[in-house]
Parts: C-alpha cells; sequence; structure tokens
C-alpha cells in the first residue's frame, strides 16, 4: 500500500466538503450580484461571513484529522 | 542637495534602512557559510556566552551536526507553531527564557538557555530537571524520568507565547492609551494622526458588531467587543510576522483560544435574562419534545464558544502550516531554483493569511455579540 494514513484521506474529505459548500454559497453570491449590481457589497459581506462559518466546520474536521496522525 | 533634504526626505531614509537590513542579512549568511565549511558549530545564546567552555561544548555539537540528518519537515513545521521555552531569533541565536517551577518542595526559577536545548540536565535546588520534547521533566541521576517527582513538577516558565502576549498588550496599551488621551485632548477637534486611522475601525465594530446583534444595550459591551477584537487581530498579524517581536503562534494555540472562547461563555451566560434561561430549560414546544430540545439546549450553551475557539486555532494554525510547508519544500528538493516558486506561492498565501488574521477577529467578535445579543434580549411574541 502507498505511504499516507487514514487520517489523511479524512482531512481530505473534510476539505471536499468545504470546497463544495463554499462553492455553492459562491455561485449563488455571484447569481444574487447579477441580477442586481446595487446590492453588491451587502452580498459580499454576507458570503464572506457565512464563508468562514463554513470554513470553520472544515478545520474542525482537519484538526480531528491532525489528532487523530500525531 | 543640501544635507537637511538628504536626511529630511522619506525615500531617502526608507531606503538606507532597507540596505542596512540587506548588510545584515548577507553578513549573518556569510558567517554562516564560512562556519559551515569549516565544521565549527557553536550555539550562541544571548544570554549564556560566558557560560562557553570552549572546548568540550564545541566538540560535542560539531560530533551531532557533522553527519547529513535527513530533513524531517512535520518535526520542523510542529517545532515553529508549538510553544517554547526558548525564542529562537535566527540562526543559531536564541533567547533563554525564564522558567518558573513550582515543586512540592519549593518553587525554583532559572533560565531556559541552562538545557541547552534539550541536551543537558539542569540541577536545580531540589530536583534534577530535563527538557524532554520541549516538557520539563525531573530526572535522576542516570537521565531517567523520575515520574514520581515529575508529578509534583508544575510548569509555570515564561514561556514564548506568554512574552508575545506581553509584547502584544504593551503595543495595544500603546496605541490605545495614545488614542484616548488625544480625543481627551483635542476636545471638540478633528481627529488626527492614529485617531484618524483608529476611528473608522472602532465605529466599524460599533455600528455592524455592536449595534445590530445587541440592541440598544449595546454601550455596556463594547469594551469587550474592542478588546477581544483588536487583540485577536493583532495577535494574529504578529503571527504572521517571521522574526522578533513577531513569529509566536499566540491564536493557534489551542488554550490561548481556550481562554478567549470562556471569556464568551462567561460574558454571555452571566448577562442572561430570565427569557435567556427561558428559552434553554423550558423551550416553547410540547412537552413530549423535552427530553429532546432540553439536553440538546445545554450542549448548544457549551458547544457554541467550542467552535468559536476551534474556528480561531484551526484557521490560525492552518494557515501557519501551509505557509512553513511552502517553504519547507526548497529544502525537500534541496534546490535553490525552487526557492523563487516557492517565495511566491508564499507571498500570495501571506496576503490570504492577511485576511483571513481580519476576518477571525471579525467572526469572533461578530459571534460573541449574536451569542450576547441571545441572552440579553427582551421577551418579544
Amino acid at each position: 500500500m502507498v505511504g499516507g494514513s487514514i487520517a489523511a484521506i479524512g482531512a481530505g474529505l473534510a476539505v471536499l466538503g468545504a470546497g463544495l459548500g463554499i462553492g455553492q454559497l459562491g455561485g449563488k453570491a455571484m447569481e444574487g450580484i447579477a441580477r442586481q449590481p446595487e446590492a453588491a457589497s451587502k452580498i459580499q459581506t454576507a458570503m464572506i461571513i457565512a464563508a468562514a462559518l463554513i470554513e470553520g466546520v472544515a478545520l474542525f474536521g482537519v484538526v480531528v484529522a491532525l489528532l487523530g496522525n500525531g | 542637495m543640501s544635507l537637511s533634504r538628504i536626511l529630511n526626505s522619506k525615500k531617502i531614509r526608507f531606503s538606507a534602512v532597507f540596505a542596512l537590513f540587506l548588510v545584515f542579512v548577507n553578513y549573518q549568511t556569510a558567517v554562516k557559510a564560512q562556519a559551515d565549511t569549516s565544521l565549527e558549530k557553536a550555539p550562541d545564546t544571548i544570554l549564556n556566552v560566558a557560560e562557553h567552555a570552549a572546548g568540550e561544548e564545541a566538540a560535542g555539537h560539531e560530533s551531532e551536526h557533522g553527519a547529513e540528518e535527513k530533513f524531517n519537515p512535520t518535526k520542523v513545521i510542529m517545532e515553529h507553531i508549538a510553544d517554547s521555552h526558548t525564542w529562537h531569533l535566527w540562526g543559531e541565536t536564541s533567547i533563554g527564557l525564564p522558567v518558573i517551577l513550582y515543586t512540592d518542595k519549593g518553587v525554583e526559577t532559572f533560565l531556559s538557555s541552562k538545557f541547552h536545548h534539550g541536551e543537558e540536565a539542569y540541577e536545580g535546588k531540589y530536583y534534577t530537571y530535563k527538557l524532554i520534547e520541549d516538557k520539563i521533566f525531573a530526572v535522576d541521576a542516570n537521565g531517567n524520568i523520575d515520574k514520581d517527582a515529575s508529578s509534583h513538577v508544575y510548569d509555570l516558565s515564561i514561556t514564548k507565547n506568554i512574552l508575545a502576549i506581553w509584547i502584544s498588550v504593551a503595543l495595544l496599551l500603546i496605541i490605545f492609551s495614545s488614542v484616548s488621551s488625544a480625543y481627551r485632548k483635542r476636545e471638540g477637534k478633528a481627529p488626527k494622526g492614529l485617531q484618524s486611522l483608529l476611528e473608522p475601525i472602532i465605529l466599524f465594530v460599533r455600528d455592524e458588531i455592536a449595534r445590530p446583534n445587541i440592541g440598544y444595550k449595546y454601550a455596556k459591551f463594547m469594551p469587550l467587543l474592542l478588546t477581544l477584537f483588536f487583540f485577536i487581530w493583532i495577535n494574529n498579524l504578529l503571527g504572521l510576522i517571521p522574526i522578533f517581536p513577531g513569529g509566536a503562534n499566540v491564536t493557534g494555540n489551542i488554550f490561548m483560544t481556550f481562554v478567549l472562547s470562556f471569556i464568551t461563555l462567561l460574558a454571555v451566560n452571566l448577562n442572561g435574562n430570565k427569557y435567556y434561561w427561558k428559552h434553554i430549560l423550558l423551550p416553547d414546544v410540547p412537552w413530549w419534545l423535552y427530553p429532546i430540545m432540553i439536553p440538546v439546549e445545554i450542549i448548544g450553551v457549551i458547544s457554541k464558544p467550542f467552535a468559536l475557539m476551534i474556528r480561531l486555532y484551526a484557521n490560525i494554525s492552518a494557515g501557519h502550516i501551509i505557509v512553513l510547508s511552502l517553504i519547507a519544500l526548497i529544502f525537500i528538493f534541496k534546490s535553490i531554483a525552487l526557492a523563487p516558486v516557492s517565495v511566491a506561492f508564499v507571498l500570495f498565501m501571506d496576503v490570504l493569511e492577511l485576511l483571513v488574521a481580519f476576518l477571525q477577529a471579525f467572526i469572533f467578535t461578530m459571534l460573541t455579540a449574536l451569542f450576547i445579543g441571545t441572552a440579553v434580549d427582551e421577551h418579544h411574541h
């Protein structure tokens, strides 16, 4: 078997979840800005906040993976 | 070109400082290269120069550094992220920090430079101590860990993170006391200088974070929110600077973020009014849902600050680990040609880290304000 560990696979799955979530979020934000350019700054602020919260959850997974590895 | 024009010009002053910095860096590299070729490595702790018993120390270290060790990136990265008893500045120079041990026989203090980076044991007044994997243990005469004595040794030393916290606290006190005294002196006049830099940020915290989330009682919590915001932001930023006084991973230390989220827990629950506790302990649901709702709500009281703690710790640590890994790539491939690529990536990551530093401070403060808002909310049905 190649080198590595199950913990690394777990971290990769957590990052996959975050990527999907934030990607969807970014896509909807783009659509919203395209429909109403005047609201661009409000949408951008809300998007950044939601992205930070989703990233927090993904990093939960990464922290558990690091703990499992070390 | 008069002399005063040269000395007053900002561009010329900046170029002079930059030139001095380049000369300093090149001198260090040249000295190191010379030391490498002659295979003489004597570690130079600032506060330990007098104890340089030249013969035995030089010989001991020479035998260790003579052989080429395989570069272990995990170990090096974890060394840079973790707390430590010495502050390593550059090359072989490091500052030894005071070690304060509370043993069952009394208090011991000495400088951590006596440990010689974990190679020698130090005979204290009560026990002999050795630094094993960056933890202090009491050892017996042969150097084996004395488990019974070690359990009575409590490590209260001033470590790198504590010194970094003091530095950032001193910085915050200087900045904010000068701003507040400027407001007092310039009553009624327009803000000037540092005031005009900080005023929009403080108003941002008040108008975007405190007022929308807490409501009309926001003024009582403004000091707490401002302190959390600026403290986390300045520690995040100092962690990104590679040299002293920055470079200590404060907010990436889980015990540090634990304390910050504990402060949030206290602030929220000590200010909770009747309606807040009623929502938790007697929620407005049919009675047969109580066995589910009440445990979930009680766990929610703890898990919200827990999420704050993990979010800040993981974001900042992850950023530092990424930057260190990209730099470690140069050492893994052992090729200087990789350096421009690696440095370009590191530059990009560092700019992203600047954004993350501000964002994480903002998110922590905003969520604290949100939780305080739910605690002091009036009844409105």
